[in-house]
């Protein structure tokens, strides 16, 4: 009959239509991504073959898993955690965690305030280069939640997402992780601040 | 130290995480302490000089697109198969429903992604002739012009000869398109100033296309095309024609 026909096939168009629509907005959502994941990648990897693996993984990965990717959800940070656990199961991973400063960090007191300003000895003798060496010596757990502050500009509670923890975490490490990158601007590093915060970290590990 | 207890909080201030009633009794004591004023400045110029050094690593066109094709189409089939077999004749006219929206989608955003880029050169075009000093290197030399760029953009590329024409260049500087660094060229014809501006194609967040319509609200004449890896843009009052000779002449010569 007429009737049930069109019925049937508006059911299939409903249908199909979903289908389809999510994979074009997987490709959609996802592509415009692809520079910065790509780029976190490789401050995570330090290495473009591994980056590039990496990525790739966390594409493949977030295809699959795209139909339990929940719409309305943060996009970007759902991504970012499947890249960073992806990596932290991989063989570099897991040795960096091995240096992961190991503070109990919800509880103990916020690092000193700081009256001196490495910030204005840092930018007297700016350098890129420097910067960015200090970022990539920095223990793994302080490098990520550096760059996703402050190069992907992430919210408090997007880093809350991607990193799988409580904001109240976000906010001590974040506070933790910039002391430390403060500390080794310095010109002459203190022993005893930023040193034995990385070198603690590397003991506990082995 | 009275400060201590905003200083605690200065980057979460600064990261704009606070409370909206905190947010705004912070920006109030910001404003009248010297002290906190001055930390602050600094921490935002080390938030910026990190954002800068952070991005860091570029992919390439290569693996981008390996990427891409991996995730356009695999999944397509496994979706489609079981309904195919049964509603095929509305399977392709939904597709084609389908792919026509999507496509009109994209030209579409395609299309403001364009305009945007095309307004941001103008500015650039303008902004560069208003000022005081137009060129960082000054120079009617190609052979002078070229290697000023060495070191200070990551990629290389060819300057034209000028002789036999009318152009004259007046010397080049640095810039940036979507955080894209690139090559600045400023070139004179019968008083009229030539913007050429080079960028990575690759670095740039989307293609664009070589048919690029000009917004009539512009009143530049521009034209642009990508070789060898390259994106250029040639943007300035001149006539079309002089536009395209100029445009020609770059061609040719990379």
């Amino acid at each position: 009959m007429d009737g049930n026909k069109s019925t049937t096939a508006l059911f299939y168009y409903v249908d199909v239509s979903a289908a389809d629509r999510q994979v074009d907005s997987f490709e959609e959502l996802a592509m415009p991504l692809f520079d910065q994941l790509y780029n976190f990648a490789q401050w995570l990897t330090h290495n473009r073959e591994e980056a590039e693996d990496l990525v790739q993984e966390t594409y493949v990965k977030g295809l699959k898993g795209f139909s339990s990717f929940q719409l309305g959800t943060n996009f970007r940070a759902w991504m970012y955690r499947i890249l960073r656990n992806t990596f932290l199961t991989s063989r570099t991973g897991l040795k960096a965690t091995m240096t992961i400063p190991l503070d109990p960090e919800e509880e103990g007191p916020e690092p000193a305030i700081e009256h001196d300003t490495p910030e204005t000895l840092l930018f007297e003798r700016t350098n890129r280069e420097l910067l960015q060496r200090a970022i990539d010596e920095l223990p793994i757990q302080f490098r990520e939640i550096i760059l996703l502050c402050e190069v992907e500009e992430m919210s408090y509670q997007e880093i809350s997402e991607t990193l799988s923890v409580p904001i109240g975490t976000v906010m001590s490490r974040l506070s933790r992780a910039r002391k430390t990158l403060r500390d080794s601007l310095r010109p002459h590093p203190q022993i005893g601040t930023a040193t034995s915060t990385i070198a603690r970290g590397t003991n506990y590990g082995l | 130290m009275v400060c201590e207890s905003w200083r605690e909080k200065l980057d979460t201030y600064l990261d704009g995480e606070l409370h909206d009633q905190e947010m705004r009794s912070f920006d109030a004591h910001v404003r009248n302490c010297p002290s906190c004023s001055a930390d602050a400045l600094r921490r935002v110029q080390m938030k910026r000089s990190i954002q800068a050094a952070g991005k860091r690593f570029t992919p390439s066109a290569e693996f981008r697109n390996r990427i891409q094709k991996s995730i356009a189409t695999r999944p397509r089939r496994s979706f489609k198969l079981g309904w195919m077999l049964t509603t095929a004749a509305t399977v392709i006219l939904v597709a084609g429903t389908l792919t026509s929206a999507y496509l009109g989608n994209r030209s579409a955003r395609d299309l403001a992604y364009q305009n945007h880029v095309l307004s941001e050169i103008a500015d650039l075009h303008v902004e560069t002739l208003a000022s005081s000093s137009p060129v960082d290197v000054i120079s009617t030399d190609r052979h002078t012009v070229k290697p000023w760029f060495q070191g200070k953009i990551p990629f290389t590329f060819d300057l034209p000869e000028l002789k036999n024409s009318e152009f004259s260049l007046l010397g080049g500087r640095m810039t940036y398109l979507e955080q894209t660094p690139g090559a600045h060229l400023i070139y004179d014809l019968r008083k009229h100033h030539i913007s050429v501006f080079v960028f990575q194609e690759r670095s740039l967040p989307a293609r664009l296309d070589e048919k690029f319509v000009t917004p009539r609200k512009l009143s530049f004449t521009t034209e642009t095309w990508s070789q060898g890896g390259l994106r250029y843009f040639v943007i300035g009052d001149a006539s079309a024609a002089d536009i395209d000779s100029l445009a020609k002449l770059f061609k040719a010569s990379s």
